[in-house]
C-alpha cells in the first residue's frame, strides 16, 4: 500500500510557471523577455550538425515552420502549465485540431465526438475531413455510454470540449478517459474556455490538449493561434491502433516514433510529419504575444471568472431573461460534475435565452455600448453575439431548435471590465430589447 | 526499424538501435540508461553514432521498456546481464556509455571485461552512489513520489524552468512520463542496486580510454563525486557543464553528444 506519508518536492508554482516555464535570460543579449525571433531560418555550424538536425540526433531549429525559438519558449510553456511532455504552437486552433487528427488518422478511420462543439471544429469534423475519408460520429457529451457505443474497430480517436459551445455541457473527463482508455484510444479535449487556470484535462484522463489561443491564453484579442499538447501518457504500443506512431514511417527513413521516442512519439510524429507537410506553423510575433498574455493568465482569469459570476447573478434574476446556462447556477445539468472538474470557476463564456425571440435578440445587440458584437470569446472585452440573427440567421426556427439553438440565445463573453458597467450596460439592452 | 529484440538470459530484450543499418565489421557503441528509464533517453546520440556507421546497441535494461524478465538486483548483475547482450548480439568489444545508474554499470562492466570495453564513458556519475531513505522508501512503496523525487532533483534549478534545446519538449514533463512508466518494483530494484553498489568489491582494472560528463548543478551526483570517479581512471578525460543538472541528455544533448564524439569513435 501506498505511505501517505511520502512527499515528492513541491513543484513550481502555476503562476511562477505562467512567468518562466521555457525561457531563461536571452544568452546572447541578457534580454529578459523572451526574444522574437523573426527569422526563417538557422544557421547550421557546419554540415554535420545540419544533418544531424533533420536526423533528430541534434537538437536545435532548422526552420520556422519546423520549430522556432521564440514558440519553443510558448510551447514549452504552454506543456508546463497543462502537465504535459511538449507542444506544438499552430496558426490557428484548428490547424491544431488538425495537426492532431491528421497525425493519428488516416482514410478510412473515424473519431468519436461530443456534438457540442466549436462551429469551425463541427465544420472540420462534419464536412471537410470526410473528404479525405475520415468520419465522424457525434454523440451526447452528456452520455459517456454514448461515446462508447459509437466507437467502431476504425476509431482513433475520442474528443470533446471541457466545456461546449454555446450551451457550456460540461464533459465528464474520467469517465470519456475511461471509455476511451478501455478501448485503447486517447482522449482529446479542446480546453479553450478552461485553460489550465481553472482546469488541466491531463490530471483527468486526458491524452491530448487543443486550445485556440486565440482566446483567454492570449487573452487580448490580437492574434490568432492554436496549441497542441501531448500528455505523454498513452500507450500507442499496447493499443495497437496506430500505425502512425508504432509502424515504420518510410517519410523518415523506417523511423518508428514509438519505439525511439516513447512518451513523446506523438509530439515528435506532429512535428516532424504535420509540421514539415501541412505547414500550419504560427508567426514568432504571434508566439510572443500569447506569452505576454500567458504572464497575467492566473490574474486575469480571476477577474473573467468573478465578473463572469456578477453577471450570471444580475441576468438570473432579470424579467427579461428566460434562462441562463451556466455550469455553477444549480440548475444547470452539469453543475456537481463542474464543481468537481472547475472548481475555480466555470469560465466566462455564457449563453442566455431572452424572452422575445429573435427580434428582441436583435434590439438587445444593437442597444448595447460595452459589449462588442463580434465573433470571438476570451478578449480582455467584453463581447456577444446572438447566433439567430448572425452565425445562423439562415437557419429557421425548427433548425435553431434541432442545433440547440434559441431564438433568443445570446452568448456573452464576460471582459475585465468594471461589472458594475457591464451590469448597466446589459440592463439598458434588455429594457429595450423587452419593448421590442 | 528502431530498434530489435534479442533472446537473453532466457528473456526478450528490447536493443534500440538508433534505427542504423550498419555493416557486420562496424564499430559497436552500447549505451546504458539510468534508474527507472529506458534506452529512449539515448534517442538522439543513439541516431548520430548510427548515422556515422557505427552499430548501436541502447538495451532496456531487464524489467525496463520493452525487455522483459525481472529488474537486477545489483549493478554487477546489470554488467553481466550487458555482457550477455554483447554475446546474443554477436558483439565482441564496443565503446560503453551510461548515465547515472548506468554509469555504474558501464564501470563495472569495463573492469570485469576489459577486453570487451574500448571506451568508457560515464555521465552523471558517482561512487559510490548513495541513495537517500526518503527516495528508496518512496520506490519501495511504489508511490509516485519517489518519480516526483527522482524527476525533480535530476533537473538543475535553471533547467526545472525547462529552455532546453530541443523544441517544444517540457523536460521535467517527459522525465515523469518515462518514470510512469516503470514497472512495480523496477525503480526501487534500481535504485538499491544503486544503493548498495561499492567498487572496491570490483578486483578487475578499467584499462580503456575513459570520459566522465559532470553536470555543475547535478544535485543527484554531484560534480566533485564524478571528478573524484575520473582521478581514479588513469588519463581520463573530463567535460563540465556549468548550470547542468543530473538529467544532462535533456539539458544538454548538443554539448553530451559533442563530448561522446571523440571517445565513442576514437580506434
Amino acid at each position: 500500500m501506498a505511505d501517505p506519508e511520502h512527499r515528492g518536492p513541491r513543484p513550481t508554482g502555476f503562476d511562477t510557471l505562467t512567468l518562466h516555464a521555457g525561457q531563461r535570460p536571452d544568452a546572447a543579449t541578457g534580454a529578459r523577455a523572451t526574444p522574437i525571433y523573426q527569422s526563417a531560418s538557422f544557421v547550421f555550424p557546419d554540415t554535420d550538425f545540419a544533418v544531424g538536425l533533420f536526423n533528430i540526433e541534434r537538437a536545435g531549429h532548422v526552420y520556422s515552420r519546423l520549430s522556432n525559438p521564440t514558440n519553443a519558449v510558448l510551447e514549452e510553456r504552454i506543456s508546463a502549465l497543462e502537465g504535459g511532455v511538449g507542444a506544438i504552437a499552430t496558426a490557428s486552433g484548428q490547424a491544431a485540431m488538425h495537426l492532431a487528427v491528421a497525425t493519428l488518422a488516416s482514410a478510412g478511420d473515424h473519431i468519436v465526438a461530443s456534438r457540442s462543439l466549436y462551429g469551425g471544429t463541427h465544420n472540420l469534423l462534419e464536412y471537410t475531413l470526410p473528404r479525405f475519408g475520415i468520419e465522424t460520429t457525434f454523440v451526447d457529451p452528456r452520455s459517456p455510454n454514448d461515446f462508447a457505443a459509437a466507437i467502431r474497430d476504425s476509431t482513433k480517436l475520442l474528443f470533446g470540449e471541457i466545456l461546449g459551445n454555446p450551451g457550456l455541457e460540461v464533459l465528464d473527463i474520467p469517465r470519456v478517459a475511461e471509455v476511451a482508455h478501455a478501448a485503447g484510444l486517447p482522449l482529446m479535449v479542446d480546453a479553450t474556455f478552461a485553460t489550465p487556470w481553472l482546469a488541466k484535462p491531463l490530471d483527468f484522463g486526458t491524452d491530448i490538449v487543443v486550445h485556440s489561443a486565440t482566446k483567454f491564453l492570449s487573452g487580448h484579442g490580437i492574434v490568432i493561434g492554436g496549441l497542441l499538447v501531448d500528455g505523454g501518457t498513452f500507450d500507442w504500443e499496447a493499443s495497437g491502433r496506430f500505425p502512425t506512431l508504432t509502424e515504420p514511417y518510410v517519410g523518415f527513413h523506417d523511423l518508428v516514433f514509438a519505439e525511439e521516442f516513447g512518451p513523446q512519439a506523438f509530439i515528435t510524429r506532429a512535428r516532424k510529419e504535420g509540421m514539415r507537410d501541412f505547414g500550419a506553423c504560427m508567426a514568432p510575433t504571434t508566439a510572443f504575444h500569447i506569452l505576454q498574455g500567458l504572464e497575467t493568465l492566473p490574474l486575469r482569469m480571476a477577474k473573467h471568472v468573478e465578473n463572469t459570476r456578477r453577471v450570471v447573478a444580475f441576468l438570473d434574476a432579470h424579467d427579461a431573461v428566460a434562462s441562463v446556462s451556466y455550469p455553477e447556477l444549480p440548475g444547470h445539468p452539469d453543475h456537481e460534475l463542474a464543481g468537481k472538474l472547475l472548481p475555480k470557476g466555470a469560465g466566462a463564456v455564457f449563453s442566455f435565452e431572452l424572452e422575445g425571440g429573435r427580434e428582441a435578440g436583435r434590439v438587445f445587440i444593437e442597444s448595447l455600448s460595452l459589449f462588442s458584437h463580434l465573433a470571438n470569446v476570451g478578449d480582455a472585452k467584453s463581447l456577444v453575439i446572438h447566433p439567430a440573427s448572425t452565425t445562423h440567421h439562415r437557419m429557421d426556427t425548427q433548425a435553431l431548435a434541432a442545433a440547440g439553438i434559441g431564438e433568443g440565445l445570446v452568448r456573452l463573453s464576460i471582459g475585465l471590465e468594471d461589472p458594475r458597467d457591464l451590469i448597466d450596460d446589459l440592463g439598458r439592452a434588455l429594457r429595450r430589447a423587452s419593448r421590442a | 526499424m528502431s530498434g530489435t529484440r534479442i533472446e537473453v538470459a532466457g528473456a526478450s530484450a528490447y536493443v534500440g538501435t538508433g534505427s542504423g543499418k550498419p555493416e557486420p565489421d562496424a564499430p559497436c557503441v552500447a549505451f546504458v540508461h539510468g534508474a527507472g528509464m529506458d534506452h529512449t533517453v539515448w534517442a538522439l546520440p543513439a541516431r548520430h553514432f548510427a548515422r556515422k556507421g557505427l552499430r548501436v546497441l541502447a538495451p532496456d535494461l531487464p524489467g525496463h521498456g520493452r525487455s522483459t524478465g525481472p529488474a537486477r538486483s545489483t549493478i554487477p548483475a546489470m554488467a553481466d546481464w550487458l555482457a550477455d547482450v554483447f554475446d546474443a548480439a554477436g558483439v565482441e568489444q564496443a565503446a560503453v556509455v551510461g548515465h547515472s545508474m548506468g554509469s555504474l554499470v558501464a564501470w563495472q562492466f569495463a573492469q570485469g571485461h576489459a577486453d570487451r570495453c574500448r571506451a568508457l564513458a560515464l555521465l552523471g556519475t558517482s561512487m559510490p552512489m548513495p541513495v537517500t531513505d526518503m527516495l528508496l522508501n518512496a520506490a519501495k512503496d511504489n508511490h509516485h513520489a519517489a518519480f516526483d523525487m527522482a524527476n525533480a532533483w535530476s533537473h538543475s534549478p535553471g533547467g526545472s524552468l525547462g529552455a532546453n534545446d530541443n523544441p517544444g519538449v517540457w523536460m521535467l514533463g517527459a522525465g515523469e512520463r518515462l518514470l510512469e512508466r516503470s514497472g512495480p518494483g523496477v525503480f526501487h530494484a534500481d535504485l538499491a542496486a544503486c544503493n548498495a553498489f561499492n567498487a572496491d568489491e570490483a578486483d578487475g582494472a578499467v584499462t580503456c580510454p575513459a570520459l566522465v560528463i559532470a553536470g555543475d548543478e547535478d544535485r543527484m551526483t554531484p560534480a566533485r563525486a564524478g571528478l573524484d570517479v575520473a582521478s581514479h581512471l588513469a588519463g581520463a578525460k573530463v567535460v563540465r557543464l556549468a548550470g547542468c543538472g543530473h538529467a544532462m541528455l535533456s539539458e544538454r544533448p548538443n554539448e553530451i553528444l559533442d563530448a561522446l564524439i571523440d571517445v565513442v569513435t576514437e580506434r
